[in-house]
């Protein structure tokens, strides 16, 4: 067998994992793998401008698509670019690999030009890293390194390759099978645990399915769909388990927690019986602890045992895959007759409907639901930025499928959304690709609009220009006397800064500006018919605040309204 | 709060010391000790840790330990049925020939040994579990202790 490069490993590696796409930024060290990538064919390389743009795209593109995202960066300030992205996906268990160049080994620990101990500053947020000595064990690193995104409780592995590493040579042989005896995710769920869900279900008159992200993760919504409908339980889904249930069934309750419907969380502190899937009882969910769903026993079905009775104690844990434990459990639910319960929730959802004031102003709320209305029968996915922004795409659109919902959960990153919403696109051609950004998060990450243009990526950027940052205002408003300590972008709302129309013309975008409620559905409609990016700037209501709000460290029955 | 103790086999790799200790210091708990070493498979080490924690801390520990992947098997010896040891080194003074002749008797009777004699200290060698060990610390401390190396405890389940 000819010996091949090091460079020429790792990418017919990369092809062996059947990887499309590579999201990345040159470098000094990574000079050789950039030559030998130059040349094949069956991996499009998009040249993102930042190395942060490049791990959230990568991390959206493994959202939209279930497939493992991949994002590179050179050493030193390349590397420390993407640990942003990195923890972002760590945080939401998305199963990306990134891979960074590193200095020649021999200098490693030497403080040498642009060296940074990147599988140290890593380590908190990977689910696993790697920096690999020898070429003769490259191969098996990048096979490990998928094995290890993609299964069990996905997240994020790093890969560091020094240069000399890339340009020693040895035989290529991919692993063909995986055996690592430190490494063994449990799927099937035990099977007496499960009859307990059964009988418990049996005996309850108020059951609540409780469902996150891990079903999206595990691409269990059509057995979670089945099981809802088949056991006629009510749910309510975590932020990052939006699209995991049909939310225009009328057994969805829509998202539970902080900026929660009020009915759900209603539902959550009536219920005696919760059933809680692939989620995790974080804070923003749960409020205070000691109050949370006091009447109920807690069922938790997860594949990370780290996650069971983190948080709350669980009465009957299942560790397991989502999809493989729903599959086991719709084989023994039979429905029963909940209607006291459903008219409960009926009643709730009558008195206390998700609302805004519906008047002449142009309100933010006012244009999600446009663009629900005017893209719902479309295959659409919407991405989100960190603050207001996010709350009302994840209030005010309805969410039918798995995979349409990309937003940062876990550590709220302004500026995921638009390079994120780029990787979807790229991952999912056909759809329609919203971001729906504020006018701070949209200027973290803005200089992807330069990629999105050339590579004709078009997602539509619906800026709710609310001219401050507006989720801290908001804070500011309700518990801080409404002192705006450095929280207004734009004091003037007629002078922009930026201008983000003619931001967007400066990159060779098309924007729109859109100031008076009557222009929003023209606005949407035109940016369909786009083929490449769109900024559509809404100049919205300033001290407009989202609700229902449950106040940080208050139980989630104590729910502040808006004016209706 | 509680001592407690846990055996953990790891893969014999670089950098699995440093994601062990990460695990307790990301969590801001204290470790009293720890002690590697080679098992009886070379690509294999075991991990001897002792730390203070109550019992939701302890389940979290041992669940975040299990889910490294270079970690393959974690066993929770506090209170159960294992042999422990730690070796310990301590240099007393022994400025007069009277003192010196004391701490010989306290060596003696504990079955410890002295392990070197210089002009104005020896240093005791002593292997056990922690109540011996305790035991002669607090026996040679009228002495005058001026440094004492430990290793940290190491343990195997009983059969
Ligand atoms: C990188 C980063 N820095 C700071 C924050 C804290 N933060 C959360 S929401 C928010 C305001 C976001 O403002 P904007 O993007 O304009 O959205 P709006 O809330 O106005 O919709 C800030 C600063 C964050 N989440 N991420």
């Amino acid at each position: 067998m000819a010996k091949i490069t090091g460079s020429e490993i790792f990418i017919k590696s990369l092809c062996e994992e059947k990887v499309k796409h590579i999201f990345g930024y040159p470098g000094g060290v990574l000079l050789p793998l950039f030559d030998k990538l130059y040349d094949e064919k069956s991996i499009t390389f998009h040249l993102t401008r930042h190395e942060q743009g490049a791990a959230h795209a990568a991390d959206g593109y493994a959202r939209a698509t279930g497939e493992v995202g991949v994002c590179i960066a050179t050493s030193g300030p390349g590397a420390t670019n993407l640990v942003t992205g990195i923890a972002t996906a760590h945080m939401d268990s998305i199963p990306i690999v990134a891979v960074t160049g590193q200095v020649k080994s021999t200098l490693i620990g030497n403080d040498a030009f642009q060296e940074a101990d990147m599988v140290g500053i890593t380590r908190p947020i990977t689910k696993h890293n790697y920096l690999v000595k020898d070429v003769r064990d490259l191969a098996q690193t990048v096979k490990e390194a998928f094995h290890i995104a993609s299964t069990g409780r996905p997240g994020p592995v790093l890969i560091d390759l020094p240069v000399d590493v890339q340009l020693a040579e040895a035989d290529f042989k991919y692993p063909k099978t995986i055996d690592m005896k430190s490494y063994k995710p449990t799927y099937e769920g035990h099977a007496g645990q499960i009859k307990k869900i059964v009988k418990a279900i049996e005996k309850s008159e108020k059951p609540l399915i409780y469902a996150g992200g891990g079903v999206i993760l595990s691409d269990a919504s059509g057995e979670l769909t089945a099981f809802a409908k088949k056991a006629n339980i009510p749910i309510t889904t975590t932020m990052m388990g939006l699209g995991a249930f049909p939310q225009n069934n009328k057994l969805d309750l829509g998202m539970l927690g902080m900026h929660g419907t009020a009915y759900a969380n209603l539902a959550v502190q009536e219920a005696d019986l919760i059933i809680a899937i692939g989620a995790r009882f974080d804070d923003r969910v749960t409020g205070r602890l000691d109050t949370f769903a006091p009447n109920a026993k807690i069922v938790h079905v997860d594949i990370d045992p780290s996650s069971v009775s983190k948080n709350v104690n669980v009465d009957i844990p299942v560790i397991g895959d989502a999809k493989v434990v729903l599959k086991e459990l719709n084989k023994h639910i039979k429905k029963r007759d909940y209607s006291k319960w459903h008219n409960t929730i009926k009643k709730w959802k009558k008195e206390l409907p998700l609302t805004y004031k519906n008047d002449n102003k142009l309100r933010p709320q006012y244009v999600v639901e446009e663009i629900n209305n005017l893209t719902k029968d479309e295959n659409v996915i919407i991405a989100t930025e960190v603050g207001q922004n996010q709350m009302w795409a994840a209030q005010y659109y309805t969410y039918t499928k798995p995979r349409t919902w990309i937003s940062s959960g876990g550590l709220g990153t302004m500026g995921y959304g638009f390079p994120a919403a780029i990787g979807a696109q790229i991952g999912k051609p056909d759809a329609i690709v919203f971001d729906i950004a504020g006018d701070g998060s949209i200027q973290m990450n803005i200089q992807e609009l330069a990629m999105a243009v050339i590579e004709k990526i078009p997602v539509k950027i619906a800026i709710l220009n609310n001219g401050c940052l507006g989720m801290v205002r908001q804070w500011q408003e309700l518990f801080y006397n409404r002192r705006y300590a450095f929280t207004t972008l734009a004091e003037d709302r007629t002078n922009y800064h930026p201008d983000f129309v003619k931001l967007a013309e400066s990159y060779g975008a098309k924007g729109i500006r859109v100031t008076e409620k009557e222009d929003v559905k023209e606005a949407i409609k035109a940016s369909l018919k786009e083929k490449g990016p769109v900024i559509i700037d809404f100049i919205v209501e300033r001290e407009e605040n989202v609700f229902p709000m449950v106040p940080a460290g208050e139980s989630i029955d104590r729910m502040m309204h808006g004016l209706a | 709060m509680e001592n407690f103790v846990i055996s953990a086999l790891v893969e014999n790799k670089f950098g699995v010391l440093a994601r062990v200790a990460g695990l307790f210091s990301a969590r801001g708990f204290n470790i009293k000790s720890l002690a590697v070493g080679e098992t009886e498979d070379p690509e294999v080490s075991r991990m001897t840790i002792v730390a203070e924690a109550d019992e939701k801390i302890l389940e979290q520990i041992k669940k975040q330990l299990n889910k490294l992947i270079n970690v393959i098997k974690v066993q929770d010896l506090t209170g159960a049925d294992c042999v422990d040891k730690e070796l310990i080194l301590i240099k007393v003074k022994s400025g007069t020939a009277k003192a010196r002749e004391k701490i010989v008797q306290v060596v003696d009777s504990m079955g410890a040994e002295i392990v070197d004699i210089g002009k104005k200290s020896v240093t005791i060698e002593e292997t056990g579990d922690e109540h011996k060990i305790n035991a002669l610390i607090e026996l040679v401390r009228p002495y005058g202790i001026l440094e004492i190396a430990r290793t940290g405890k190491i343990a195997l389940q009983s059969e």
